[in-house]
């Protein structure tokens, strides 16, 4: 049992990580990216690119990457997503939900339906492991992907509150007319936050190479996961994120015991529970929600 | 020559006209009184000045450069600074956060969170507090420390005093009795008639959108003022003076 919640505590950073980007972009541009996935995938398949074709390891590929997907969240931001969120809510989700299929559906042509992996060009580091008292055994990969985790949501958090442009991001994602009274570009500090969104993205999509195998269409499955980690950790909190990555992969994990085909189902289960009892405990009551679910929500 | 010059100035909100062919002048150093009763406009003149409202036509001109067109924050760039009405602060931010925050601008000048700390000593103690866990004093002290972080030539106070009891409206005051005194040159929209004038060196009283009254405040009668502030002029002369 110890062995299982280690697990899935150390599979809960992989989850903060893709779910970081996701909740970034939720907290300051109100914007729910669902090409989320697709992107980091987007990222996994450079990597691989730069791995197989120029035999540039994963880890030295982030340096050009990462950079080129900060370019690709900047570009996004203001090209499309600045544009689409003036047509109102809905918009930007049925934007980014084509992106998604455009990018997706590009893979495809260029890749073919293959799975990919990078775990080829990290050595051994994909199923070295130490071993801890009482015979629990914990990847390498895993332990850093999980320090990556806490590092990055650690640095945001300290960017976010310690900097010039982390507080003009946090003011615009606040109020973004008075954070221009005050001086602040929000088109400027939306951009940025959709770069530095980007750019967790593509570290995740890194991760999800070198630990499992990915093709085109892996994008749903991350997004899903990304977006469950989300909700429940509380959209647009970072260090929430995390707790809600640990008690997704938790809840996963405890369901493969209970059952082989319990993985996916425990993780809808908690994220289920905690949405519910979130809905429940905004004012909405029993009540509310019943009228919710028959459809009858005035 | 004038720091602003408003000239012929259109604002609508929607259909409705709430500007309406405004021109006034505002010289260096000067502190503009702007009075008139609720719906005449002043607010919506104050946030069109500093580029929160786009004007559907005419010209505000700052320092000698034409602002049509030129975003909000591009203005607090060029030395024109807005207290908003209702305060709009930062919420889940510290006083110190928005703060510093008025300083996106990067305008240089003597302003600093001490400074600001020194001119209102009540938000000493609070530098560290949510501002959402301010009092209304507090809160108002708050935004107008942010407006003089980015060290405006033009400061806009809109309503300081809405929601303040009496005690704390006077304390607002008497901070900003110095900076009144230092030379900045201010647009005040207020309601207290008395406070206005007793602080300002020029009035304008606006109804319906356009100036009815216009003058010296030390020289403009209180009579003259109700008259215009209620519209009894209009009655008298049979139309409203462009």
């Amino acid at each position: 049992m110890m062995n299982q919640i280690v697990q899935g505590i150390l599979l809960g950073g992989y989850y903060a990580l893709i779910a970081c980007g996701l909740s970034f972009m939720f907290s300051v541009m109100r914007i729910i990216n669902l090409a989320h996935g697709s992107l980091a995938v987007l990222s996994a398949f450079a990597l691989w690119l730069l791995a197989s074709r120029f035999h540039i390891p994963p880890f030295y590929g982030l340096a050009i990457v990462l950079p080129l997907m900060a370019v690709i969240g900047w570009a996004l931001q203001r090209f499309l997503l600045e544009r689409s969120a003036r047509g109102g809510a809905l918009l930007p989700i049925l934007t980014t939900f084509g992106l998604a299929i455009v990018i997706d559906n590009m893979l495809f042509e260029q890749f073919g339906a293959d799975t990919r992996s990078l775990a080829p060009f990290i050595g051994s580091l994909s199923y070295d492991s130490w071993e801890w008292p009482g015979s629990i055994y914990v990847g390498k990969l895993a332990v850093i992907i999980f320090v990556a985790a806490v590092v990055l949501l650690g640095g945001l958090q300290l960017f976010l509150t310690r900097t010039g442009l982390g507080r003009s991001i946090r003011a615009t994602s606040e109020d973004p007319d008075t954070a221009g009274l005050v001086g602040v570009d929000a088109r400027r500090a939306n951009a940025i936050a959709a770069a530095i969104a980007m750019v967790t993205v593509g570290l995740a999509g890194a991760f999800l190479g070198m630990r499992a195998t990915f093709d085109p269409y892996a994008g749903a499955t991350q997004l899903l996961f990304a977006f469950e980690a989300a909700v429940i950790g509380g959209a647009g909190s970072l260090w929430g994120t995390l707790i809600g990555g640990i008690v997704l992969a938790l809840a996963q994990t405890l369901g493969a015991k209970i059952h082989p085909q319990g993985f996916l189902i425990g993780g809808h289960v908690a994220f289920l529970v905690v949405l519910f009892i979130r809905l429940y405990t905004s004012g909405l009551g029993l009540r509310g929600l019943l009228r919710l679910s028959t459809g009858k929500a005035s | 020559m004038s720091l602003l010059s408003v000239e012929d100035l259109v604002v609508r909100h929607g259909l409705l006209q709430a500007v309406r062919g405004i021109s006034f002048d505002v010289a260096r150093g000067e502190t503009l009184a702007l009075i008139g009763a609720n719906g005449a406009g002043k607010t919506t003149l104050l946030r069109a000045i500093a580029g929160a409202h786009q004007a559907a036509s005419g010209r505000v001109v700052f320092d000698g450069a034409d602002l049509s067109g030129v975003p909000s924050h591009e203005r607090v760039r060029k030395g024109v600074a807005l207290v908003p009405e209702g305060r709009r602060l930062f919420v889940q931010m510290t006083v110190e956060e928005n703060l510093l925050l008025g300083r996106s601008a990067g305008r240089l000048g003597d302003w600093s969170v001490e400074k600001v700390l020194e001119t209102f000593p009540n938000l000493k103690p609070r530098r560290h507090a949510k501002a959402g866990h301010l009092s209304g004093g507090e809160q108002q002290a708050t935004a107008i420390g942010r407006a003089l972080m980015s060290n405006p030539d033009l400061l806009l106070l809109d309503e300081v005093s809405l929601g303040l009891s009496p005690l704390i409206v006077d304390r607002v005051y008497a901070s900003l009795q110095g900076l009144i005194g230092s030379g900045t040159t201010i647009i005040l929209v207020e309601q207290d008639l008395n406070r206005a004038l007793s602080v300002s060196n020029k009035v304008i009283c606006m109804l319906e959108g356009r100036i009815a009254l216009a003058g010296d405040s030390k020289t403009v009668s209180r009579d003259e003022v109700t008259k215009a502030y209620f519209g009894l002029h209009r009655k008298a002369a049979g139309g409203v003076p462009a």
